[in-house]
């Protein structure tokens, strides 16, 4: 049929551009009050008591504290740290004490506003420098909320057997995912004493483990469905079992529907945001330019609770090599305890952090040994047979190589990169370029330009023995009209899920698209997929949804005693004997795959999804300001499945990533948000938009949906090393720490004495 | 909330004039509504002066320009009387907010909402700019340089209402410049503004008024700066040595959007910018 590598128009677009779509806020049922938190407005310390104003009259509303909730007072997600109401201790500002509803939103704000929390104010740990140097513990023993270690070949060693040795530490900051909708939750009391949700999420089923932990009642009581959703690039992961949890024992309490919608600022102050980071790199390196030993230390901020931490932490591990080929690695690091809001999961999930330091660390590395820094990518590029840090070696489907030279050839990067050269050149190491270099040419008056290259790649699906164990089921339903229904729990956000499922479906199945649909993500009428995250729908579940096909098919022709015959005449001769029928199967990993998680060692991750992005910048001499004129973007997504929706995650995500790699920054004072709205958390235009050209490369992975790999999270991966090290190829001056502001970019210059006058 | 939509500007200044109705003046709202909303609370009522047609008018005469207050800053970038004399008015609108809040906001909200980092005062206080404050029993002139008493503070009265904003025409051996750094490319609060217009003959400085944005708790002129250029041939020497009066003359702080220090050398360079090329065009 050719519906797989066609530009479908998204399923869900006409509902969304005539407004007829029902977010959650859109939603009203009858008899539904408003619900809110109050909340801490310390980072650490003890509730002494709760003090309700008696100048508000409290019968109008319904109030519940920790003593209401039915179950356990947990939020469950990899651990069960994390309190609903805070029980004794505060571990972070905007922690909910009490919770209330009313009757409307006002009466329910004004009701908050009335009372009051006495506290016992303790010394807050904020950095990740105190935290580790356990100023005070506030987490386990040590304040580490997850450790690992990855240990190949002999780092030591390494470093005697090399020319050169290069350091660097690199930081990144947190990010907001900005999603256009905040999030919402309703609940109302269900059957049986149950509760029903709908609400802005994109992991139902993680929601229904929470709750059933929470609420103390076994999942056929619940059911938890997805409204519209507008955007959630992680934030909407784990964060909505919170909500979902207040209004479910606010519903409860209330016996009514209660809606809980955040405004931006709350939204901004509570919810989860990406790790900031500190990746140490050492580095040993031959004159060759060949990598010998990588010593690689990295550390997150995970906030005051563990939530994805282990994950995010694990998943950065797995990136912080980069796409090189080195016989001695080592990894060690941790996550670490702060009285922050805990951070979570964000487009990337941790890779993009250990990617930002390993290439602009490898920039750093070319210029010690005076190298180009495409040729010192070239030469150490991974390719099929290559061994990486788990020691997983590389059969198939490795299209980096491909993305570097198309990326390279299609900007004119060595070219460009030669012709530049710094403005300011300081006496201090690495930051001269070499003698190698030709005299620039002359620059445009008040402004110096330069080009910078990253290679990086990011791993499609859970990590390790994560699909394994959970074992993502689909299916598919033959419907009595002939129609098929996709039914998952992988929900769409604005990524195009359920365009891309039925896509796969249709080709399958060889039935035009418009015979597809897709189920509403429903527990109480989808299977359990696996949550909608780590770039694994379309390569996992869209794999799924191919056996359920050949299944199908297979049924099909055995009812019918012939296997020929299209699909229309089986089906309906099917349908005409037996029924509607449906097919739903689990996914089965890889074949070959090994993964342990004592050791770390082994298959990290199934397929890799690979990119190399180019950015060339020109920053003004007089204000520092960066304007990122041009990325190119070369991508290996195994085979697209819908160009045009592959290029707007390229698109969209590239853009993401240089917000956070030029402007997106959290800030904070002794743990409170001080950008809470976006008049000051900024965040990228159209106008901020470069030119953005697109190279898709496809080296199909045997084991994906007709070759499919993940592309929702690599974009995220290589704009902020290209970007700082297009910065360093025209000024001179490299930037560890992100976002490079012009502030920022000011101060180093001034350290290197910028025009000296 | 009481609202008030006035038919003229009698029937405003009246409820002004009596304490029990002097509420909030609303314009364009573009301020006003985001306050509200982050204070948490919302007066008793407000008088909307956003339709005043008095007050909507650009006005040529024979010396001056005369702005109505609640003129938004799309009239203004649409008006030819302001493009002719003082274009870079037509440059700061454009840069306030998007389209959206260009539609609605006006010059008078941005005025009197006195935030050190308004678009337009800088370049109103570059080119002498006077406002006029009524009430019921008259009216006053005020330069601009004088109307802002500290950060936020300014020289209205509960019961004056801004009417009108009087720029003098300027010869066209004046040229002007105005420059916004921002946090973005649109959309974006300025970090420094600077508006300079100058007479320069030969390479020498006859005249200048140099004014910015967001490097002091107001919009602020730099007389030491103009001082020390009058007078002067642009040479480099000249440059460097104003740059260094500038620095030394404005009070940036670090905040959320930037430090003192960058804003402090931004502005120094935004002003070597504009004497370079006014050098060149005259
Ligand atoms: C998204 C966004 C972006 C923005 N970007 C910019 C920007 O880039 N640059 C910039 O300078 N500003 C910006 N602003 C601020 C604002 O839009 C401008 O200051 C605008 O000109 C205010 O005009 P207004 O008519 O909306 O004022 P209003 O909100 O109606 O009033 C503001 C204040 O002035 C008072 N007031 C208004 N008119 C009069 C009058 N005639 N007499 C006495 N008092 C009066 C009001 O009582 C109030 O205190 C932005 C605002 C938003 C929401």
């Amino acid at each position: 049929m050719g519906v797989v590598g066609q530009n479908a128009v998204r399923l869900d677009g006409r509902e969304k551009v005539t407004g007829r779509a029902l977010y959650v806020d859109d939603i009203v049922m009858p008899g539904m009050w408003h619900g809110v938190a109050v909340r801490t407005t310390i980072p650490s310390g003890k509730v002494l008591s709760v003090v309700f104003d008696p100048r508000f009259n409290w019968k109008k509303v319904v109030v519940a504290d920790r003593h209401d909730i039915p179950g356990r007072n947990v939020v469950t997600m990899i651990e069960e740290d994390m309190p609903l109401l805070v029980h004794d201790e505060i571990r972070h500002i905007g922690e909910a004490i009490v919770l209330i509803a009313a009757p409307t939103k006002k009466m329910a704000e004004d009701a908050r506003r009335h009372v009051e929390i006495r506290y016992e104010e303790w010394q807050p740990v904020l950095t990740i420098e105190d935290s580790k140097a356990k100023k005070r513990v506030i987490h386990g023993s040590d304040n580490v909320i997850s450790r690992y270690k990855i240990d190949k070949g002999d780092v030591s060693a390494g470093f005697k057997d090399s020319d050169a040795i290069v350091e660097g530490v690199y930081r990144t900051g947190a990010q907001e995912q900005a999603y256009i909708e905040p999030q919402g939750i309703i609940a109302s009391p269900g059957k049986g004493g149950g509760v029903d949700l709908v609400g802005s999420m994109q992991c139902p089923f993680y929601i229904l483990k929470a709750l059933e932990r929470l609420l103390g009642m076994s999942e056929t009581k619940l059911s938890v469905k997805q409204a519209t959703v507008g955007g959630a690039f992680g934030g909407k992961e784990d964060y909505p079992s919170v909500l979902a949890g207040y209004a479910s024992v606010l519903a409860l309490k209330a016996k009514r529907p209660v809606k809980m919608i955040y405004d931006r600022n709350e939204d901004m102050n509570v919810t989860t945001k990406r790790h900031p980071s500190v990746v140490r790199h050492r580095t040993g390196v031959k004159k060759n330019g060949m990598l010998v030993a990588m010593d690689i230390g990295i550390e997150l901020d995970a906030g005051a609770y563990t939530t994805l931490t282990p994950v995010v932490l694990s998943r950065g591990f797995l990136h912080s090599a980069g796409p090189y080929r080195c016989p001695n690695v080592r990894i060690a690091g941790a996550a670490f305890a702060t009285n922050a809001p805990p951070n979570g999961a964000f487009r990337g999930f941790g890779a993009p952090q250990t990617l930002f330091a390993v290439e602009a660390h490898m920039d750093k590395i070319a210029e010690e040994i005076g190298m180009s820094p495409l040729e010192l990518r070239r030469i150490n590029c991974l390719k099929v047979g290559d061994e990486m840090a788990t020691g997983q070696i590389l059969k198939e489907s490795v299209g980096a190589l491909e993305c570097l030279e198309k990326a390279a050839a299609a900007s004119g990067f060595e070219r460009k990169w030669r012709a530049s050269l710094p403005l300011c050149k300081g006496e201090s190491e690495g930051i001269e370029v070499r003698s190698t270099l030709p005299d620039p040419p002359l620059q445009r008056e008040g402004t110096v330009r330069g080009i910078g290259i990253s290679l990086f790649m990011h791993g499609g699906g859970f990590t390790g023995s994560g699909e394994a164990k959970m074992k993502g089921k689909a299916g598919i339903r033959l419907e009595r009209d002939g129609k098929l229904t996709v039914l998952t729990g992988c929900t769409e956000m604005g990524q195009g899920a359920h365009t891309v499922l039925p896509q796969i479906v249709a080709e399958c199945l060889g039935v035009p698209l418009s015979c597809v649909r897709v189920e509403t993500p429903d527990t109480s009428k989808v299977p359990d997929s696996g949550p909608t995250v780590a770039s694994r729908v379309t390569m996992v579940i869209g794999k799924v949804l191919c056996v359920c096909a050949e299944e199908m098919k297979r049924r099909l022709s055995e009812a019918a005693g012939r296997d020929h015959g299209d699909f229309r005449s089986l089906a309906g001769s099917f349908l005409k004997k037996r029924g509607p029928l449906t097919i739903i199967e689990a996914y089965e990993p890889t074949p070959g795959i090994h993964w342990d998680d004592t050791t770390y060692h082994g298959d990290a991750y199934a397929a890799y999804s690979w990119g190399c992005d180019v950015a060339e910048v020109e920053v003004d001499k007089d204000t520092f300001e960066i304007k990122v004129e041009r990325m190119y973007m070369a991508h290996d997504v195994g085979r697209a499945v819908n160009p045009q929706m592959v290029e707007g995650q390229i698109e969209g995500g590239t853009l993401q990533a240089l917000g956070w790699a030029l402007m997106e920054d959290n800030r904070y004072d002794g743990g409170k948000l001080l950008n809470n709205r976006f008049q000051t958390y900024i965040i990228p235009t159209t106008m901020d938009t470069p030119f953005l050209e697109l190279i898709t490369v496809e080296h199909p992975f045997s084991h994906g949906p007709l070759g499919a790999k993940g592309v929702g999270e690599l974009p995220h991966d290589g704009a902020a090393p290209a970007v700082v090290n297009a910065i360093a190829n025209a000024t001179g001056i490299r930037i560890s720490e992100i976002p490079a502001t012009p502030e920022r970019l000011f101060e180093e210059c001034k350290k290197k004495h910028f025009r000296s006058s | 909330m009481r609202y008030f939509k006035c038919e003229n500007l009698i029937e405003a200044l009246g409820l002004l004039a009596d304490p029990d109705t002097r509420f909030p003046l609303l314009a364009g709202g573009t301020d006003l509504i985001v306050q509200w909303r982050m204070g948490g609370r919302m007066p008793e009522g407000v008088i909307d002066i956003g339709a005043l047609e008095e007050i909507r008018l650009i006005i040529q005469r024979e010396n001056v320009i005369e702005i109505g207050a609640a003129v938004t800053h799309s009239m203004l970038i649409e008006s030819n009387i302001v493009r002719r004399y003082c274009p870079v008015l037509v440059d700061a609108c454009r840069t306030v907010g998007a389209v959206q809040i260009q539609n609605r906001g006006t010059i008078g909200g941005n005025i009197v909402n006195a935030s050190p980092a308004g678009d337009t005062p800088p370049v109103l206080m570059a080119f002498d700019a006077k406002v006029e404050l009524a009430n019921l029993s008259g009216r006053r002139h005020v330069p601009l340089r004088e109307f802002y008493l500290s950060y936020r503070k300014t020289a209205l009265k509960p019961d004056e209402l801004l009417t009108r904003i009087i720029i003098p025409k300027h010869g066209p051996d004046e040229k002007a410049g105005f420059y916004k750094i921002g946090t973005r490319k649109a959309q974006a609060i300025s970090k420094v503004a600077l508006c300079v217009r100058a007479k320069i003959a030969g390479g020498a400085v006859n005249d200048i008024a140099i004014a910015l944005g967001s490097v002091a708790p107001t919009a602020v002129r730099a007389p030491k700066t103009e001082a020390f250029l009058k007078g002067k041939k642009l040479d480099s020497f000249a440059v460097d040595e104003a740059k260094r009066t500038l620095a030394a003359e404005i009070a940036p702080i670090d905040d959320i959007r930037s430090t003192a220090d960058y804003r402090r050398f931004v502005a120094e360079n935004l002003l070597a910018r504009y004497l370079e090329k006014a050098s060149d065009a005259f």
